[in-house]
């Protein structure tokens, strides 16, 4: 395999509802952004990662809508669905096209469209990520199955409303210096804890919001990397990907999520590197629960500590494992398909120095989690500086 | 759900038909065509028990739009006796009564109705046993 370098990256301006833009504006709008910066003049290829197009807007095909209206017609496009893990699949995918040798630059991008329907639409939609005829059939949500994750959580290990609630406040916190973050305002514990019941014990401010968004990076060879561009290239040094059942119920444990843990494994014995190597995590905080789960299957902490480290800071901005510096889901916002892409985008940034007033000092080596319904599936990437 | 799909699920949905791996016994809920412990493909039909206790739960206030006249209500997965694992309903009992290790024996109930001219939808909750 070749070594795999990211050129280019790009992301809309700010994420939110931008119902002035289109589906593929939205998409066009961040691959532009991409190619701009990696300074490239062609693709050889790319993957688009959407979880549900169809439902949200009506369209499908997005692998030729969008390789048309972003000016590349006839290039090979694929697009690649993973539910909410579908950004990080469409890296993945474009990772395995450029390390095997068979096409050399390769765009691999995210989008959702999410706002042009009514919030119980968006539910629906969002629930065809779990098992619909033994999940969604008894009335199970999105919020339901992590709300039954954390009840599990606290039981077993003690962790209280407040630890979650601490996610939430620490995620807007760091969105507050993310300039495309959807809501840049500061919150407290008290806030979350006093905000409308979603499904119980997670509050609405426990749960990420409903964005229109796109992100895209552009992949090459890390030997040509150099030649085609003056950034800072950044390495794809390990890549870990993989499922378990999509029915919560028939995991032994619910509060451990065994596809993110064996991504991480993967990705960690490819890179050949330590969780002490890593200097900054961007992780699926789709539910203040799930950022708490993810770093205990990541094993940055041990099983039932998350809640703890998160009390104590270590997690923050200015810990010793800083977590979702760029807000995270939960505050940069969630368009489902684009989330995995926009985490390699906000990396790369911190890998260059790029990241403003969020930068995270001397960041060599950082690690993207992106997950798939209520664990279902999930990919890990660990960046370094090349 | 469409009304096609509903009567392929009759027979679990209504009955609790699970199928049990003649080689290695595991028992699946829905039924499956290849066992993942042991990857064999022989399987027979066995019904589930009935009784079983909470292994997590939540309190749903914001459901989906069939469930919308249901809100505030118990969701759980339950574990049944010999181990089989699904999502119920717990009602007969205040969600807030509700406790992670609850007995409860599953009933065959109506889940919801699909629109206001289509077929009423079955299924199993839990209730305290
Ligand atoms: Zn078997």
């Amino acid at each position: 395999m070749r070594d795999v370098a990211i050129i280019g990256v790009g992301a809309n301006p700010r994420w939110g509802e931008l119902w002035g833009q289109s589906l593929r504006d939205i998409f066009v709008e961040a691959a532009l952004a991409a190619i701009d910066d990696a300074g490239v003049d062609h693709l050889d290829g790319m993957y688009v990662g959407c979880m549900s197009s169809g439902i949200f807007t009506g369209q499908e095909h997005l692998a030729s809508l969008m390789s048309d209206y972003l000016g590349q017609k006839h290039i090979p496009a694929t697009r690649v669905e993973s539910a909410c893990a579908s950004g990080g699949l469409a890296v993945k995918s474009a990772f395995l096209e450029v390390a095997s040798g068979y096409r050399d630059i390769i765009l691999a991008g995210g989008v959702e469209k999410m706002t042009d329907v009514s919030g119980g639409e968006a539910t629906f939609a969002l629930g065809t990520a779990a098992d619909g005829e033994y999940e969604g059939y008894h009335g199970a949500t999105f919020p339901g199955l992590y709300a039954m994750i954390a009840k599990a959580h606290m039981a077993r290990y003690g962790t209280t409303h407040e630890m979650l609630a601490q996610v939430a406040v620490k995620n807007h916190a760091n969105g507050m210096l993310n300039p495309m973050a959807q809501y840049r305002s500061e919150i407290t514990v008290q806030q979350v804890l006093n905000s409308v019941m979603i499904a119980e014990p997670l509050h609405i401010l426990d749960c990420s919001p409903i964005t229109d968004g796109a992100a895209a990076v552009i992949l090459c060879p890390l030997d040509m990397a150099k030649k085609i561009s003056k950034k800072q290239p950044v390495k794809i040094a390990g890549v870990g990907h993989a499922t378990d059942t999509i029915q919560l119920a028939q995991r032994p444990d619910p509060t451990w999520l065994e596809s993110t843990a064996l991504a991480a494994e993967a990705a960690f014995k490819m890179a050949g590197v330590s969780r002490k190597d890593i200097d900054l995590y961007e992780v699926h905080d789709c539910f203040t629960i799930a950022e708490l789960a993810v770093i205990e299957a990541l094993g940055l902490v041990d099983k039932g500590k998350s809640g703890e480290a998160t009390l104590k800071g270590r997690t923050a901005r200015t810990g010793d494992i800083p977590v979702n510096v760029s807000g995270g889901l939960k505050s940069k916002g969630h368009p489902v398909g684009a989330t995995g892409a926009v985490q390699i985008v906000e990396l790369t940034r911190q890998l260059r120095g790029e990241a403003g007033e969020r930068q995270i000092a001397k960041a060599r080596r950082a690690l993207a989690q992106n997950m798939g319904g209520s664990g279902g599936s999930a990919v890990v990437h660990i960046l370094e500086v090349a | 759900m469409p009304s096609a799909n509903y009567t392929r699920e009759i027979p679990q949905r209504y009955r609790l038909e699970a199928s049990r791996c003649v080689k290695c016994g595991q028992v699946h809920y829905p039924p499956r065509l290849i066992c993942p412990g042991c990857r064999s493909r022989q399987f027979e039909t066995v019904a589930l028990p009935s009784g079983g206790k909470v292994v997590t739960y939540t309190i749903i206030s914001v459901g989906p739009s069939d469930f919308a006249a249901e809100v505030p209500y118990a969701l759980g997965i339950v574990e049944l006796e010999g181990g089989v694992r699904l999502m119920a309903q717990i009602v007969d009992v205040p969600p807030e009564k509700v406790s992670i290790g609850m007995p409860v024996t599953l009933e065959f109930r109506k889940l919801y109705e699909e629109g206001k001219a289509g077929i009423i939808c079955y299924g199993h909750k839990a209730v305290p046993a």
